[in-house]
């Protein structure tokens, strides 16, 4: 196998007398479809607020590499517009799209760390601004019929369905070019039908080159999408590997029971 | 229609007006004869005059909120008329001319003096497009924008008395000092948010003022300077009331200049940046937004725009002094983006000039005037929170690619 493009090691996060991460080691490699499951309050989403610059974490190490060009960065302390350029992009579970703007406008966002033009080009709209400009709107609109989402344009973004808004989260993300997309339960507040329309669609980014970390507690989802598994209980790592794998896991088990647990 | 409860606290809205209003509507003191008299009667007009609009106000919202719970569904209806209007070239040509003959003709129609207060007036407009940038745009509350005005102002006044440099050339230097000032002010403030920053800007301002009253070495303190050169024309010498015009033509090629630039900055990738700022800043990191960066960037345009028309004031009044940047300064061109409505740029013009025409022609109103003003600003506030004409933002109209389409 090739090496990891993600390498998260002893990662701890400390909220005052919280321990929200304790000492959490992930690999992520090429191609892979990760999920990271786990109770609710775990310490999921702070995984990834430390991972995409949100939080800074108390101590431990991220290293991200690019897998085409094989240049490794630390991460650490590194802002998240930074973070997004290196090519990692994610998205929220509480939606955090710009509600006024439209649908497109809220994807050309995404395209913003790979554009260039500032206050020059928007006074004289010179021919290299009218091409990126251009350049901006029909990605971002190619991106947009990814989605399916590429009939409600210029609708406002608070107007969509929740899964639709769900599914324009990735579409802004996508935006960005990530190599690795972090999926923060992609599938809450979806219906079955939207849910399946997901995974085909997390199958689809995945076969185009980008990897993909997603948090869902929909265990149908998970077990039939991901190539292999992370658990997290208090801020630790609990169990890892195939879906098969995690599933026989007695530790897995008691967590998810809420039994006393004693690992 | 209206409960017991509702009466009840609208009486008591009326006795602590009545009571707030106290010492200037019931106690006139007489200062030659020394004397004081009471006019109780005011206090019962004041009375009388809160109390029922105290109820108007009441029912003004009872009869919004049955709108909007009735018809939820017709959100587009609330687009203003005047927004329909500009959309349609049909009727934005004809009316973009008109608007600039009426501008060109004006120091032909009217007096001097009327032509100076419409000078005035239009270079609040352009601070107002300025401060619209922040404020209205990238939604950074400034309330030290006077302190950027200022600063053009001075270097013009100091430029043209030690150096003798002309207007033309100061102008952009004006423009320029006043953004990396910005700069230089924005770097460590734009990490706070909302009040915080509206106060330490409003510091600032004060700051700025402070320095030029009392560092009297570097700017003749309080006396200000006097004399400073107004703009030439070639270097011909222009008679008392052709640079009145000439001044006049230059802040109407300024305010078109600024209209053109505030409008293609909003509909450019810097300006979605902004608006998306504005929306949520996390997102957009995460979008890979460099938070600061973008927001320095309004921050500092905004101030190159108030440099430039500190420079005009300049050259305008031949005459500057700190007593000109005080905080009302700010807090009047923050109230004509306020007023006219954040982000819009025909609601900002038309703010400025109401705001700043208004007073002039309540004179009649003489020492009332600036509490009429500030009741104005506050049943605006009420009653359309929005602004005179809200920004209903433009979004990109979608229709049809060709490029994306073909393949
Ligand atoms: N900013 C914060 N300040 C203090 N405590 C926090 C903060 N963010 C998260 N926590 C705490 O960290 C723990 C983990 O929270 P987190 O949101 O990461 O859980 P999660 O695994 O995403 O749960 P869920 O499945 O419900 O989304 C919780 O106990 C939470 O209260
Ligand atoms: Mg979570």
């Amino acid at each position: 196998m090739s090496e990891a493009i993600l390498n998260v090691t002893n990662l701890t996060m400390n909220f005052g007398g919280i321990r929200a991460l304790d000492s959490v080691n992930i690999d992520i490699y090429p191609g892979e479809i990760v999920a990271l499951i786990g109770p609710n309050g775990a310490g999921k989403t702070t995984f990834f607020n430390c991972l995409t610059g949100i939080y800074t974490p108390s101590s431990g190490e991220i290293r991200l590499r690019n897998p085409e060009t094989g240049k490794e960065t630390r991460l650490n302390g590194m802002k998240p517009n930074r973070i997004t350029e290196k090519g990692m992009a994610r998205t929220f579970q509480n939606i955090r799209l710009f509600a006024n703007m439209s649908v497109l406008e809220n994807v050309m966002i995404g395209r913003h760390c790979r554009t260039h033009s500032l206050i020059f080009g928007a006074i004289f709209r010179n021919p290299a601004t009218r091409k990126e400009e251009r350049e901006i709107i029909d990605t971002s609109y190619k991106i947009l019929k990814k989605v399916k989402l590429h009939k409600q344009v210029n609708e406002q973004a608070k107007n969509l369905s929740y899964g639709a808004q769900r599914r324009l989260e990735i579409a802004r993300a996508l935006a960005t070019e990530p190599f690795l997309l972090l999926l923060d339960e992609p599938a809450a507040g979806m219906n079955p039908k939207e849910t399946e329309a997901l995974v085909s669609l997390i199958r689809l980014i995945c076969s185009e080159g980008h990897s993909i970390l997603l948090i869902e507690h929909d265990m149908k989802l998970v077990m039939s999408l991901s190539d292999r598994i992370f658990v997290m209980d208090y801020g630790k790592k609990i169990a890892q590997g195939t879906p098969e794998e995690v599933r026989s896991n007695p530790a897995v088990i008691k967590a998810y029971l809420g039994e006393d647990v004693d690992a | 229609m209206f409960p017991v409860n509702e009466l009840k606290r609208s009486l008591l809205v009326s006795i602590w007006f009545a009571f707030l209003t106290f010492p200037i509507m019931v106690i006139k003191v007489d200062p030659i004869e020394r004397i004081v008299t009471w006019r109780w009667d005011n206090m019962f007009f004041v009375a009388i005059g809160s109390f029922v609009l105290s109820i108007l106000v009441k029912v003004y919202f009872v009869r919004k909120e049955r709108r909007a719970g009735s018809k939820k569904a017709q959100t587009a209806l609330t687009e203003p008329f005047v927004h329909r209007i500009l959309r349609e070239p049909r009727f934005l040509y004809p009316l973009c001319l008109a608007c600039l003959a009426f501008a060109i003709l004006f120091p032909h129609l009217f007096s001097a003096y009327q032509t100076n207060i419409m000078t005035t007036a239009l270079m609040y407009v352009v601070l107002g497009l300025g401060l619209n940038i922040v404020v209205g745009v990238a939604g950074l509350l400034d309330l030290g924008y006077v302190a950027f005005y200022a600063v053009g102002a001075y270097s013009y006044a100091l430029l043209n008395m030690h150096f003798g440099l002309g207007f033309w050339i100061v102008l952009p230097i004006g423009g320029l000092l006043a953004a990396f000032v910005g700069v230089l002010l924005g770097f460590p403030v734009l990490r706070l948010r909302g009040d915080y920053l509206a106060i330490v800007t409003l510091g600032f301002g004060e700051i700025i003022r402070l320095i030029l009253e009392n560092w009297n070495d570097f700017s003749q303190g309080p006396s200000g300077i006097a004399n400073i050169s107004r703009p030439g024309l070639f270097g011909i010498d222009l008679s008392f009331s052709a640079s009145i015009n000439y001044i006049y033509y230059l802040v109407v090629g300024l305010v078109i200049f600024t209209i053109f630039v505030v409008n293609r900055l909003q509909s450019s990738r810097l300006g979605r940046a902004w608006l998306a700022l504005r929306e949520d800043e996390i997102a957009c990191q995460a979008m890979g937004i460099d938070k600061t960066r973008t927001k320095l960037i309004a921050f500092s345009l905004g101030a190159f725009w108030a440099g430039l028309v500190g420079v005009i004031f300049a050259a305008k009044t031949t005459f500057v002094n700190p007593a000109s940047f005080t905080f009302l300064e700010s807090a009047i061109i923050l109230s004509i983006v306020v007023l006219g409505g954040m982000g819009s740029i025909v609601g900002v013009i038309l703010g400025a000039l109401t705001l700043i025409l208004l007073p002039e022609y309540l004179r009649a109103l003489a020492e009332y005037r600036m509490l009429a003003f500030g009741g104005i600003l506050v049943v605006m506030m009420i009653f359309k929170p929005e602004g005179l004409i809200s920004n209903v933002r433009r979004s990109y109209q979608f229709k049809k690619l060709p490029s994306s389409e073909s393949e």
